[in-house]
């Protein structure tokens, strides 16, 4: 009893970062694991035509909740639960500027997943609109669940306010004297424009959704057409929360990636200057492209002929930080370890998705891929192969600092190589399916789609299997495993490794001075 | 024994290569490939299409070129001792310069072709769509022939107690009748969700808001049968309400029309 009420003590009511840490990355874990049994559920309903295990509403139920809880549950999380583990000691930090706010913001997140996934078992069908939830399908013509979800979303949002806040407060305030914002490690960087772009756009999605809930419940017509309002109002506000939201998803991996690659190039990062302007460069662009999401929502020519052009130009600035890897690893003495294998796959695929990418800004073009597989195919690539290769390469990267062991590095290399492969056979042949005309979303479709959808399902089974052995390192490396020195990679560069692995409970209380 | 072997393996690529190669760039009904489609529409749109592909390639082999080249060469494993620069602003500026230019070009072209596919005026026939859950309806608004088009696949079928036909899932009762090498203007609205009007070989795509009319336009060259369906989720039925537009050459087009206001006129 006592051991238990330790446990609930240590972990319910801790303030420290990197007890938090571990909470958001465990919890990001379960979600990642939840959202991806979703996922197969769903892709063996379309591994052949036909209905064969679920009725279409259930269908869209799954898709629905799995783009939730990969967005605001796996990805966010993982991302916050890195800096709360990593920002305090990379600037030198004792812990989060608000280390109360910490703990909030992270027990609201159980919560708001708590009830979300309770609509499964509400009667009533869950919430079955698409993670877009556009209006007026989730508002008029919304299950009664929507309002779980509004709330849930609230509830999400507040936590990620309460994150960002906190990060920015950190990251300005607490830096060890000598660390000017210049002499930064760059994942401090990327966190620090990340966490602006929530506090500007979180509001915004709480926005959307209080308006569902007053044209639901109070009388408002904001999107309903019949009361005077616009449906496409929806979209707008949606997209504006949205598109920054897929940088507040890709800007922290960047950032790990340009740790990483230096330290297993045994080189210096290339450009750092470029690569925080190119940061700065994405997230303002990003406040004005979002209605590349809606070229076939019946813009005016000139609209949509603005944020294709704006929509281009975010190509500059990220392709400045694809060269900058590449010349990183130019004429570096280049070893292969898991975490460098997962961040070349991230350098190599996410600018695969890229590619699409810029094929998708193309607003014509755009009238034949838009809501297609096609779209699928490419937000997976910059989502699976983009941000959550970076995740699991910070994962190897920096768990010998966080519990003192060595990962199994045999069992992390097969993980990164089945991952690579799997994720290929998965979301490849979507480029396929979106081009002959498979619409996304939909829970059977027409026989000439047949082949690459049994593929692709194949493919998501296996990797969903290979995740497995990712969770199996985990637990063994934290259980037993090579203690591992407090410099971890010979040639890294920072602040965490200078204190010891496993980092103690209490780091740099008293400042470090950096020259 | 391993020659032989080598061969086949070489052999065997290349006939893969060689098969994907020409199924790839197949100029219609691709499996790979987006359809090159039946109006000057959807044929522009191919054209930025595929321009966009093959520049993303040429950017792809650089890229990835160097990447890979980085990975082969400068390997500890072969005794690469790391350089020691880390920056180069004149490279920082040019890298950030060709890309733009790239665009610049890349966006020309994209522009003409956004102008043209919007362009509605001058159209010879208009036909209002109404998306349903989860059906449509088209109007011939100058001739007051109107009708609903549902999906004909039974319900058997989808439930796999029946054989699936060829057609499964984008078959309709009444298929939208439209006539070529005439400018048919589409006006396009919804009765209660959105719901998206796509026909892949028209070259069309356009939300259906309800509330709101938006326009699109297309002039079929051949006659024939193209099929589309509903892109954006539109509730529980949203992968069972699929397009059917039947061309017919004008004649016939003309005939079927004054049949249906015939029959309207019988109905009334």
């Amino acid at each position: 009893m006592n051991r238990f009420k330790a446990f609930i003590v240590r972990w319910v009511f801790s303030t420290n970062h990197k007890d938090i840490g571990t909470l958001y990355m465990w919890f990001s874990l379960v979600m990642f694991l939840t959202g991806g049994v979703l996922a197969l559920l769903f892709r063996m309903e379309l591994f052949q035509p036909g209905l064969q295990f679920m009725q279409p509403d259930f269908f869209n139920q799954l898709i629905t909740m799995h783009g939730l809880i990969m967005v605001f549950g796996a990805v966010m999380p993982a991302f916050t639960g890195l800096a709360n583990w990593m920002l305090p000691m990379m600037i030198g930090a004792p812990d989060m500027a608000m280390p109360r706010m910490n703990n909030l913001s992270f027990w609201i997140l159980p919560c708001a997943f708590g009830i979300l996934i309770s609509t499964f078992f509400l009667s009533g069908p869950a919430p079955n609109f698409g993670w877009t939830f556009y209006a007026p399908l989730s508002t008029t013509y919304g299950p009664e669940s929507t309002d779980f979800f509004i709330f849930a979303v609230h509830l999400m949002g507040i936590s990620s306010i309460m994150g960002a806040i906190n990060v920015i407060v950190t990251v300005l305030n607490l830096r060890a004297p000598g660390m000017t914002l210049m002499k930064m490690p760059l994942f401090c960087w990327t966190w620090l424009i990340t966490a602006f772009l929530l506090i500007a756009v979180m509001p915004v999605l709480a926005g959307a959704v209080t308006m569902m809930l007053t044209d639901r419940h109070f009388g408002t017509s904001f999107f309903n057409a019949a009361g005077g309002g616009d449906p496409l109002l929806f979209q707008h506000v949606f997209w504006f929360f949205g598109h920054p939201e897929v940088y507040i998803m890709i800007l922290p991996a960047f950032g790990v990636v340009s740790h990483i690659i230096p330290t297993f190039s045994r080189k210096k990062l290339f450009g750092y200057e470029f690569m925080v302007f190119a940061t700065l460069a994405i997230a303002l662009l990003s406040f004005i492209v979002w209605a590349h999401h809606m070229f076939v929502s019946g813009l005016p020519l000139t609209g949509a002929l603005f944020f294709m052009y704006a929509t281009m130009l975010i190509s500059v600035p990220t392709g400045i930080k694809v060269f900058n890897w590449v010349a990183t690893m130019y004429k570096g003495s280049l070893s292969f370890e898991t975490p460098m294998l997962f961040s070349i796959a991230f350098v190599f695929l996410f600018t695969f998705g890229g590619f699409s990418g810029l094929m998708l800004s193309m607003a014509p073009a755009d009238y034949q891929y838009h809501d297609s597989y096609f779209v699928v195919a490419h937000f997976h690539y910059v989502l699976v192969p983009g941000a959550i290769f970076s995740l699991f390469a910070a994962v190897y990267f920096w768990l010998p600092k966080w519990c003192g062991n060595m990962y199994n590095e045999r069992l992390g290399q097969w993980h990164f190589w089945l991952s690579a492969i799997f994720v290929n056979i998965t979301f490849f042949p979507m480029h396929f399916l979106g081009l002959a005309g498979m619409p996304r979303r939909i829970p059977d479709y027409a026989l000439q789609f047949t082949d690459f959808n049994m593929l692709a399902t194949f493919g998501a089974l296996f990797f969903g299997l290979t995740q497995l052995i990712f969770v199996y390192n985990i637990i063994v490396t934290i259980r037993r495993g090579k203690k591992a020195t407090s410099q971890v990679w010979e040639s890294a560069e920072g602040l965490e490794w200078t204190v010891p692995s496993p980092a103690p409970y209490h780091t740099f209380d008293i400042p470090p001075v950096i020259k | 024994m391993s020659q032989i072997k080598k061969l086949m393996l070489r052999l065997l690529a290349t006939s893969a290569l060689l098969s994907m190669g020409t199924s790839l760039f197949a100029v219609d009904s691709s499996k790979y490939n987006m359809p090159f489609g039946v109006t000057p529409n959807s044929n522009q749109i191919y054209g930025i299409h595929m321009m966009m592909f093959w520049v993303c390639c040429a950017i792809a082999v650089v890229v990835f070129g160097f990447l890979f080249f980085s990975v082969f060469k400068y390997r500890r494993s072969k005794g690469a001792v790391a350089a020691k620069f880390h920056g180069n602003n004149k490279l920082e500026v040019i890298w950030t310069i060709i890309p733009f230019l790239i665009l610049v070009v890349l966006a020309i072209p994209a522009t003409k072709v956004m102008v043209n596919i919007n362009d509605t005026s001058n159209a010879e026939l208009t036909i209002k769509v109404t998306g349903y859950q989860w059906y449509w309806k088209y109007e011939y608004l100058d001739n007051g022939v109107a009708y609903f088009s549902k999906l004909s696949t039974p319900q058997a079928q989808i439930n796999n107690q029946q054989l699936k036909g060829e057609n499964y899932l984008i078959e309709v009762d009444n298929p939208l009748v439209i006539p070529t090498n005439r400018k048919v203007r589409f006006l396009i609205t919804s009765n209660d969700v959105i719901h998206s009007w796509w026909v892949p070989h028209l070259g069309i795509k356009k939300d259906a808001v309800p509330g709101f009319i938006h326009e699109m336009w297309a002039k079929v060259q051949e006659p024939g049968t193209y099929r589309g369906q509903c892109a954006e989720l539109c509730g529980a039925q949203h992968g069972f309400m699929p397009i059917v537009v039947e061309a017919k050459d004008e004649k016939s087009f003309d005939t079927w029309l004054a049949n249906q206001n015939k029959q309207a006129e019988l109905v009334n």
